[in-house]
């Protein structure tokens, strides 16, 4: 294969690590960013959208990164979620005089390192995206210097996510040693043979490092804490794209290679999901804030996206690929919500500071109304679809009692919900809001109508979409 | 032709939606809200009357069927048979009234109010029209969110634990319900609701898919012992709410028994007919002590409500034709009797700001109409021959008699305990000397009041006296029911 060939299949990674490249210059010339410069960041997310869709499929470096339709679907998502993120933290720096151009070249450069992850080929090609990512994501949760709880954010992050990298590359080391290959194709040819318990071994290991990274209990004491520290719209930014990254890439080992090995997987997979599911479910009811208790209603997704992956097949990763994309929007639009919000200046950010929401902010108010009916599953709303989709494929694989636990645990679960819909629909305001920011505005509606009643008609073409990458992303 | 009928209310809070940024002050956009919303209900209901004069009641199969094909190979499919086309134009009857009923007594948020039912309508509408079990389930389900808020919003002192119950406690067995309507899409590969009533299921799968089912349907019914959120969501929504409820909302659960449980799942249903027997008598017993023992007068008509409920389980579950007609025929009659007398209650209680029944008293002093349109349906609620109570209740037991002849025999006392609480209802409010001085000034139905009335009275009365009017129309699919149950289990 010819270096164009190859830099062609490499094509949306390489614009925009030359793009960040050039915004971090133009930054550090310009000494202050302004709208052009977030623009400029937000079009270089989406440009590089439109080039993962036109991109040829094959393999690149020798099968490090591979460019196959579930690759450039997770691509679209997460360089789409990217972009929404740069003009919703912007503004939201700036209103707080603390706007930094490191910010959205920081977004980009993770958006490499989440895209890089869902094509990653072989052992070093997914260390090295997950590092890319992790390291500009742990710099974003300490983004605002002068805060202690969101240094203590970034740092407890960073520290947590070593030890995760650690285990995942002592599980990397295992598995290279067994296979005699870092190729994620020759060391499924070696699991598939007799029984490799050392391949094994390193498997969970790698399952452990992934499994915190998005947050799957009981990997996940350090989501509530960065969650709260962090500052709202990069929570908003890591909460959503980079674990749909992670759930590609674990489909992509797990489905994909170790296929053969799918009753020892199976059963992790299984107790991380119901773990997840029982934890977030019980622990979100004691919450008081709301960036604590949307941690634990992520840890309680993922657990139903880890039931979906369980499943297995082409139906099984399908669920969870539609599951992540409606997942990723719900929390999008939630955080944007967030950001919109501010009373007397301060951030709104515990039950009491929405009360009576829907008597000052109307259209805010029914859009949260909407992603927590999303998020309690309930038709129409598109966390219904994406539930649906999960348990279908779980019950059809002969999981139906893990269905059914994961599907009691959102009963659970909904109460919660529905006390921030009580909180905001029936109690007396405290006092007036700030007039709420635009651009978070319209990315809250744009959710919001995502989640009802576009979702009905976005899910004609997502299916297939997402049919198409399943069926790439297990086929090697 | 069913599209429409479904979601022509949605077009209402459209209409609503638009008309509101035009009507300039508060109370004008209220008035407009009121205006748009019984026009609506009232075109709906013209349509569902139009609906069941154009059904044609020799046929047992589904009629103005719809099919539109969606994504991942669900289809958007309506239809009704003569068990569902009643349930229309029940929700269709029930619903303007429901309307004038808040006209004055919702003052705060009426166009939200408005919007809320307008909604329910559609999903409710929805619910028996659906003929796919997904958009069946996306109906059902989507109807918990405007109840939520009618209960959480507009209703009495403890409304928001009442809500949160009644939210909490619908999901619960909605879910598992989801689990086995995706275990039956993964089986037969189908969700169209009249290819699985074909589809044979294995016995052993079929039980667990009919107690998830059950799970469902017990709840929303309500059965014994999964009754207790009713009297808490009826105590404290707002009367219209109660209405809706009542008349509406619990058909649900025997209408998912008839359309789901008893054709696709006969086997099982076979199986666990003793269990419905042993909870509809209990239910109907102890329901009844329990309604004798209230002193609020919402509560008291909840608990009859699960007891009347008995005997639609009761009837569901003889699997003859009697048993089958006569549930059906219960729950319509229940479902204008029972909101009519919380529409009742609401009369006084607009007046009077409670439902305390020591606080009333000798209210046939003052009230003269109003106690004998309570009287009508306080007999209704009894079961006096001439009354469309008498005529569900009486083919019921005797359809469970044919079945069981221990179930109907206690069964049949529960008639004698209505009487017992709801006679000492009627007494205790209306007769005897008007003691309470608050009470003095009381007075009696205005003619918005009146207008509510009368066409409840007028269909007690009409199917009570002529109830082949129902049967005439639901003979041919209860018939075809009866018959594809009686083939499936081989008795």
């Amino acid at each position: 294969m010819s270096i164009a060939q190859t830099l062609m299949l490499a094509g949306p990674e390489v614009f925009l690590a030359a793009a960040a490249l050039s915004l971090l210059i133009w930054g550090a010339f310009a000494r202050r960013s302004g709208e052009v410069f977030t623009w400029a960041a937000t079009a270089v997310l989406v440009l590089a959208a439109g080039l993962a869709v036109v991109t040829p499929t094959g393999r690149a470096f020798g099968g490090g990164l591979i460019v196959d339709a579930g690759a450039v679907f997770a691509k679209v998502v997460i360089y789409l979620a990217s972009a929404a993120a740069i003009p919703l933290g912007q503004r939201w720096f700036a209103r707080r005089n603390d706007d930094r151009f490191e910010f959205p070249v920081l977004v980009i450069l993770a958006a490499l390192g989440m895209g890089m992850m869902a094509a990653a080929g072989d052992l070093i090609s997914l260390y090295v995206s997950l590092e890319l990512q992790s390291l500009a994501l742990y710099v974003l949760a300490a983004f605002r210097r002068d805060d202690a709880r969101s240094s203590e954010a970034g740092l407890k992050y960073f520290v947590l996510g070593a030890l995760s990298s650690g285990l995942l590359l002592y599980g990397a080391s295992l598995m290279y040693g067994f296979a005699g290959s870092t190729h994620f194709d020759i060391i499924a040819a070696a699991a598939r043979g007799a029984a490799r318990p050392g391949v094994i071994f390193g498997l969970v290991f790698l399952i452990c490092g992934l499994a915190f990274k998005i947050s799957a209990a009981p990997f996940h004491m350090w989501t509530p804490d960065v969650y709260e520290g962090a500052p709202t719209p990069v929570v908003g930014f890591f909460a959503g794209a980079p674990k749909l990254a992670a759930m590609v890439l674990l489909a992509r080992v797990l489905v994909e290679g170790f296929a053969g090995s799918l009753d020892q997987w199976r059963q992790v997979l299984i107790a991380l999901a119901l773990i997840s599911v029982a934890v977030g479910a019980f622990a979100g009811l004691a919450q008081q804030n709301l960036k604590r208790l949307w941690a634990y209603s992520s840890i309680a997704n993922i657990g139903y996206a880890l039931v979906g992956l369980a499943a297995g097949g082409t139906a099984g990763v399908q669920a969870m690929l539609i599951f992540m994309v409606l997942y990723v929007i719900d929390v999008t639009g939630f955080f944007a919500c967030l950001t919109a919000l501010s009373r007397e200046g301060r951030p709104m950010q515990t039950f009491a500071d929405f009360a009576g929401l829907m008597h000052e902010r109307p259209g805010l108010a029914l859009a949260m109304t909407a992603f927590c009916l999303s998020a309690i599953g309930l038709p129409p709303f598109s966390g219904f679809w994406g539930k649906v989709f999960v348990f279908k494929a779980a019950i059809a694989a002969g999981l139906a009692p893990a269905a059914v636990i994961a599907l009691v645990g959102s009963v659970v679960a909904a109460f919660y919900y529905l006390r921030l819909i009580k909180t905001m629909w029936l109690d007396p305001p405290p006092g007036a809001t700030d007039a709420p920011a635009g651009e978070a505005r319209t990315i809250t509606y744009a959710s919001a109508l995502f989640a009802f009643p576009l979702v009905m008609a976005a899910l004609v073409p997502l299916y297939p979409a997402a049919r198409a990458a399943a069926a790439a992303l297990i086929q090697p | 032709m069913l599209t429409l009928i479904t979601f022509l209310p949605m077009l209402g809070v459209a209409a609503i939606l638009i008309t509101r940024q035009f009507a300039g002050d508060q109370e004008g956009q209220d008035q407009t809200a009121r205006i748009i919303a019984l026009a609506t209900t009232l075109a709906v209901l013209a349509l569902s009357v139009l609906l069941v004069v154009q059904f044609r009641i020799s046929e047992s199969g589904f009629q103005f069927t719809e099919t539109y094909a969606w994504f991942a190979g669900l289809n958007y499919r309506m239809g009704v048979d003569g068990i569902s086309v009643l349930f229309v134009l029940l929700t269709a009857f029930l619903m303007p009234l429901c309307v004038v009923a808040s006209w004055r007594s919702v003052t705060n948020r009426v166009v939200e109010y408005m919007i809320a039912f307008l909604v329910l309508e559609s999903l409710v509408i929805g619910v028996f029209c659906a003929l796919d079990l997904i958009v069946f389930y996306l109906f059902f389900e989507g109807q918990l969110i405007p109840m939520f808020l009618i209960i959480g919003i507009w209703g009495g002192q403890n409304r928001v634990y009442a809500a949160f119950k009644f939210f909490l406690y619908t999901l619960l067995g909605s879910v598992l319900m989801l689990a086995a309507i995706l275990a039956m899409i993964g089986i037969a590969h189908t969700s169209s609701i009249p290819a699985l009533m074909a589809y044979h299921f294995p016995a052993s799968i079929q039980t667990w898919l009919w107690l998830a089912f059950f799970a469902s349907f017990a709840v929303k019914l309500p059965m014994w012992p999964v009754h207790t959120w009713l009297p808490d969501a009826h105590v404290e929504a707002p009367t219209a709410g109660s209405v809706i409820l009542a008349g509406i909302l619990l058909k649900m659960g025997g209408y998912g028994f008839l359309r789901f449980s008893l054709p696709m799942f006969p086997q099982a249903s076979v199986l666990f007919t003793p269990l419905i027997f042993a909870l509809s008598v209990i239910a109907i017993v102890y329901t009844s002590l329990v309604a004798f023992r209230q002193t609020d007068m919402k509560k008291l008509i909840a608990y009859s409500s699960v007891a009347h409920m008995g005997f639609v389980t009761l009837g569901i579950f003889s699997g003859n034709l009697l048993g089958e007609q006569g549930a059906l025929f219960q729950m319509l009659s229940h479902g204008v009797i029972s909101g009519a007398l919380f529409l009742c209650v609401g009369v006084v209680y607009d007046r009077m700001h409670t439902r305390e029944i020591a606080f009333y008293g000798g209210l046939v002093n003052r009230m003269p109409i109003y106690a004998a349109v309570f009287m009508l349906f306080t007999m209704g609620n009894v079961g006096l021959p001439g009354t469309s109570g008498f005529v569900g209740e009486i083919t019921a037991l005797t359809g469970a008699y044919g079945a069981a002849t221990w179930a109907a025999i206690i069964g049949s006392t529960g008639v004698i305990l209505s009487a017992v609480y709801a006679l000492t209802l009627y007494r205790r409010i209306t007769f005897g000397e008007l003691v309470n001085p608050a009470l003095a000034a009381i007075g009696d139905l205005g003619r918005r009041e009146a207008l509510i009335f009368a066409p409840l009275m007028l269909a007690t009365l009409a199917i009570g006296l002529q109830p082949a009017l129902v049967f005439h129309i639901t003979t041919a699919s209860a018939e075809h029911l009866v018959a594809a149950y009686r083939t499936a289990t081989g008795r």
